[in-house]
């Protein structure tokens, strides 16, 4: 069945432009997430990659989906610093990666995508779920699209579940006592505040799936 | 706000301009990297490559550290933020000198993992690059490993500089720079918050007339919130935990750092320094050397922090070591 919905060059730079908007619009929002654990500086930090990002955006019309996102995720690595930038970075490359050169992926091979971006964030980060980071998003989100996947569970309503899941792990960052990240010095200073990665992970996840129901309106 | 700036979005790019300019002679910007600041002398023959790093906000933290028996290069992140991993392989490109290089940085998570990444770029082309993290603040995690580093930043560089400066080998260096930190530790209070040029806004919230001590550079929550204290009272508290910390006893010899996160008068860091001599002097313990000013900042937060440095011979002789760096000369 996911053979025919095909996801092309079209649909991942609206998600890409998508992106940078998001970056713009919850920047104070990120960044106030950000101060009472970390150091205020994780929106304004996605900002100005996401700004580098919309300025080469032109100049990549011809990658094809594997250098499209290498360009992204190295740019995001080299402009936010911190350490979103090697996450997310390193997510972009991964996730590019694993769509093998092509120019256009199945909804399967999306959820592979994602496989590979997430398990790039997770080693990286040396962080599992409960720690307070955005894997605490983009794990169980990415076990419940695999799950749908398998089952064969038609696309936009198994990215619906993977939302559900992201959404849930994203508040469940609310009460942990943080394990990584600056938040770790806090010890239960921590609890109560939602963690910015976890949040933005989330606001990106939501981009794919607004786009993809766009995609197959 | 303030700030007397441009575009925020250009604010580090405008300082680096602006601080090259006006120590041309000392050092420049990498030609390739404008994230680079890095020594006119370096690379210099047999040395070590020294290069310290971390985010923009702390001036003179990393960039007035550079500089002719100090370190051979800063490599700079935005504010708050750690420099992404190319500047970080691209420093190492710029002062190795055959004998391999130390990165020296305080204890961040997002620091490590960018540092991390430039020394695997660098391990691919055979240069050898290790690592000394600054973990001098000592409230910030009971556990060392966690601690994250702040003023005591100034005298991890300056000792593993000298090393390095004295011909040291690699593992030299990083042996001297891991001394230095052992016997580093520093607490601090702030009075309120920064103010971050992007958003305009406090980084936190603070009510005027409270203090928070232990609170971190990037205002990371500290231990203790509360109605601001006399200084002799906060200074006993911060000595309270830095003596038994460094184990200091009579007999001991120890480098002083009072430093301003930026908005606290020279005025209120003497009035704490004659705290410190007091206690240190009752304890027997003799002063090396003091450095006594605004040697990592947080922009113009208001605050100060007491850094002690339990000094032998050998670290002493580091510590002495002449250096031409804009932001501590000495002959």
């Amino acid at each position: 069945m996911y053979e025919n919905t095909l996801l092309g060059k079209a649909y991942f730079t609206r998600v890409i432009v998508d992106m940078a908007a998001m970056a713009e619009r919850e920047r104070d929002y990120l960044a106030q997430l950000d101060s009472p654990i970390g150091d205020g500086d994780h929106g304004i930090n996605l900002s100005i990659g996401f700004r580098e990002v919309t300025k080469k955006l032109p100049e990549w019309e011809n990658e094809n989906l594997t250098s499209l996102f290498k360009k992204v995720g190295m740019t995001l690595l080299g402009k936010v610093g911190g350490a979103a930038g090697p996450l997310y970075g390193g997510f972009f490359m991964k996730f590019g990666e694993a769509a093998n050169n092509k120019d256009e992926v199945t909804f399967e091979e999306l959820a592979l995508m994602f496989k590979s971006g997430v398990e790039l964030v997770e080693s990286r980060g040396k962080a599992v779920i409960a720690d307070k980071t955005m894997v605490d998003t983009l794990r169980p989100a990415l076990d419940t699209l695999l799950a749908a996947v398998e089952a064969k569970t038609e696309p936009l309503t198994a990215f619906e579940q993977c939302l559900k899941a992201a959404e849930k792990g994203r508040d469940s960052t609310i009460p942990l006592i943080a394990k990584k990240g600056r938040a770790v010095r806090l010890g239960e200073r921590a609890i109560g505040h939602l963690d910015p990665g976890s949040a933005s992970s989330y606001m990106i996840l939501n981009i794919f799936f607004d786009n993809l129901k766009k995609e197959l309106a | 706000m303030r700030r007397l700036i441009n575009d925020p979005y250009e604010i580090v790019e405008e300082m680096l301009q602006g601080y090259v300019k006006a120590f041309g002679k000392q050092v420049k910007l990498l030609e390739h990297d404008g994230r680079v600041v890095v020594s006119k002398n370096a690379p210099k023959k047999d040395k070590v490559g020294v290069i310290v790093g971390g985010g923009s906000g702390h001036e003179p933290l990393f960039l007035g550290y550079v500089g002719d028996g100090f370190a051979d290069a800063a490599v700079i992140g935005n504010i708050n933020t750690s420099p992404s991993p190319e500047p970080c392989y691209n420093s190492v490109k710029a002062v190795d000198a055959g004998k391999g290089c130390i990165y020296l940085y305080g204890n961040y998570a997002g620091d490590v993992m960018n540092f991390d990444i430039g020394a695997e770029m660098a391990a691919e082309d055979g240069i050898r690059v290790e690592t000394v993290l600054v973990t001098d603040d000592v409230i910030s995690s009971t556990d060392v490993e966690g601690r994250r580093g702040i003023a005591g930043d100034f005298f991890v560089f300056k000792v593993a500089a000298a090393a390095a400066e004295e011909r040291l080998d690699l593992d030299g260096v990083v042996a001297a720079a891991k001394k230095a930190n052992a016997n580093c530790a520093t607490m601090g209070v702030a009075l309120g918050a920064a103010e971050h040029p992007t958003t305009g806004k406090e980084m936190f919230e603070m009510e005027s007339g409270d203090m928070e001590i232990g609170m971190g550079i990037h205002g990371e929550p500290g231990v203790r919130r509360g109605k601001t204290e006399p200084a002799d009272a906060v200074v006993k508290e911060i000595m309270d935990v830095l003596v038994p910390e460094l184990k200091l006893a009579k007999g001991d010899e120890v480098c002083v750092l009072v430093n301003s996160l930026g908005a606290t008068p020279l005025m209120d860091l003497f009035v704490a320094y004659r705290k410190v001599a007091e206690i240190l002097e009752e304890l027997g313990v003799g002063v090396h050397k003091t450095f006594i000013g605004s040697y990592a900042s947080t922009m113009n937060m208001p605050g100060s922090s007491v850094t002690l440095l339990k000094v032998d011979e050998e670290l002493k002789r580091f510590i002495d070591y002449p250096t031409n760096a804009p932001y501590f000369v000495q002959i």
